[in-house]
């Protein structure tokens, strides 16, 4: 039975997706090319509505469960495990990570807005300063070295502990990420956009390649998680890591599984990739910390 | 260093409703480490509840109990502010214990 | 169905469960009713544990064989996400359980776990077990001094022992 509903599923989503792509072309082609005439308001609309298009039995808030929005039987797995999560010794590690003072007395709440609590949704940002796109980890480490600590690994624990906690306070607040009037900031989001649909690895594949062509499907044995929505829910517990990781861990991990070369954690490629995938699911709630399989 | 038992127990009528989370990796001696050698097995072996100094529940786990092991299960009897004692001892002589406030 | 205790006169679970009896009484304990006691003075059933067969296992855990029932709900997901984490519960009617134990014929130990269930605690478990790859998962239900199971296949695509 169930089978047979999937089935149906499949062929009708694939109309879909063909229709939806197909209108997504027409979108972005309507944009002349040119920084200065790039619309990620018109595009972002677009974007989501590729996904309601492709799955209009999903509620929009629910993109941001990734593989359990699109899977019964995954989702009660989920819910299940979400009685008591297996993040939960990480959060609670956020927690403490966050309020201990460095050694100068100075506490990571001084460098963040509102003491870093529900901020998280504002990130990654615009920095006009660099004229770079700064995301929650790299904050977390500039803060660090502004209070004369060592920088902590962004694949390590310690940092999907922090942003776990941040995340975490963050829980159900819209992504709000910003764009200011600046060509450098649009540039930054026209590179994010570029390296998520360049196809890469032995295998040929782009980041859109799994996550807007494919979601729902099963790739060897994994369901594939929509991009709508998938940095709402970072950082995750993987089982199939068996602990947490950050989103930096996930951009390598990802380029690793179509045996692409990753590029270092927070290089300018990984930050606009982020910047460029939070703005698109701007207005979806932060979900974090997620788990996953 | 924090406890490595995380409850909830929560009494709703007659019954308690206990949930249990506990950090422990579980490690099944079946699985080789980055180098290629089998991580040697480490595991909680016995898990046991005790209300009020009387056991309600004794867990024997083996090798095929998920890492951070959870565990639910509900008991009669049991009041808000009772004690709920959690203990448990591992294959390698390691153990934990703590003792929580039924909700 | 109980002709296996004829044939394994004697298990070590049976002796365990008298003497623990014996002991706890000598001391004067005398509330607790016998399940209880049993349940709370049994040793951990290594040999158990180590079995690579699943009706081994069980005979060294119960020194009998189990009988279907249909009184016996046993919750576990169709295909596991990761084979590392597979949610499991069983819940039964059955009156007077003394222990539940699950057992995936599939693993290398093919016992994954055995809870003893004192008088007043509810036959309503869940927990999280790994799944080498795909197997029946057998719920095991001692009620009255007799043994049921139900079973249920669980597929596994992503195994949960390494590899």
């Amino acid at each position: 039975m169930a089978t047979r509903v999937g089935r149906t599923g499949r062929r009708l989503s694939v109309r879909f997706l063909l229709i939806s792509l197909a209108s997504l072309v027409v979108t972005l082609l309507q944009a002349p090319a040119g920084a200065d005439s790039v619309d990620p308001a018109a595009e972002a609309r677009a974007f989501r509505d590729y996904f309601l298009h492709k799955f209009p039995n999903v509620k929009p808030d629910d993109f941001v469960n990734g593989p359990y929005a699109l899977n019964e039987d995954m989702r009660r797995q989920w819910e299940e495990k979400e009685q008591f999560p297996p993040y939960e010794f990480s959060l609670e590690n956020g927690k403490e990570l966050f309020a201990r003072p460095f050694a100068n007395g100075k506490h990571y709440a001084d460098c963040f807005a509102d003491q870093g609590i529900a901020i998280r949704q504002n990130y990654p940002q615009f920095d006009a300063a660099s004229g770079k796109v700064v995301t929650l980890e790299l904050a977390l480490n500039q803060c660090r070295e502004a209070n004369g600590e060592k920088a902590i690994s962004y694949t390590g624990e310690d940092m999907a502990a922090l942003t776990a906690y941040m995340a975490y306070t963050s829980r159900g607040m819209p992504f709000d990420i910003k764009i200011p009037n600046d060509p450098r900031a649009i540039e930054a989001y026209e590179n994010g956009k570029r390296y998520f649909y360049t196809r890469r690895g032995q295998l040929n594949f782009s980041c859109a390649t799994c996550h807007v062509q494919n979601p729902g499907e099963h790739l060897r044995a994994e369901v594939l998680a929509p991009a709508l929505g998938i940095l709402n829910a970072m950082p995750i517990y993987r089982s199939e890591w068996g602990g947490m990781g950050t989103t930096s861990r996930r951009f390598i991990s990802c380029n690793s599984q179509v045996r692409g070369v990753p590029l270092p954690p927070q290089s300018d490629e990984y930050r606009d990739l982020e910047y460029y995938l939070s703005y698109v699911s701007n207005g979806l709630p932060i979900s974090g910390p997620g788990s996953r399989p | 260093m924090a406890s490595s038992i995380r409850v909830r127990a929560i009494a709703k009528g007659e019954t308690t409703e206990v949930q249990t989370l506990i950090q422990h990796p579980m490690d099944s001696g079946f699985i080789k480490n980055d180098k290629g050698e089998f991580i040697p097995a480490h595991f909680i072996t016995e898990l046991t509840f005790e209300h009020n100094g009387r056991p309600v529940f004794i867990a024997d786990w083996g090798t095929a109990v998920s890492k951070d092991p959870y565990v639910k299960f509900a008991f009669k009897g049991g009041a808000k502010g009772d004690d709920l004692k959690v203990s448990w001892i591992d294959n390698k002589g390691g153990t934990d214990s703590a003792t929580f406030k039924i909700q | 169905m109980t002709t296996s205790i004829g044939r394994f006169p004697v298990t070590r679970r049976l002796v365990l469960r008298g003497a623990g009896f014996v002991t706890l009484a000598g001391f004067g304990i005398t509330s607790f009713a016998p399940a209880a006691l049993a349940a709370a003075n049994d040793k951990y059933p290594e040999d158990a544990f180590r079995q690579k067969d699943g009706k081994e296992a069980i005979r060294l855990l119960y020194g009998r064989t189990a009988e279907p029932s249909d009184q016996i709900k046993l919750d576990a997901p169709e295909i596991a996400e990761n084979g590392a984490v597979v949610p499991i519960s069983v819940s039964t009617s059955l009156p007077n359980v003394t222990s539940v134990a699950f057992v995936v014929p599939a693993n290398p130990n093919v016992l994954a776990a055995y809870y003893k269930i004192p008088e007043g605690t509810m036959p309503d478990i869940a927990n999280r077990l790994k799944m080498a790859k795909t197997s029946s998962v057998i719920a095991l239900v001692e009620s009255g001094g007799k043994l049921f199971s139900a079973a249920k296949e669980v597929k596994v695509t992503i195994g949960g022992c390494g590899g």
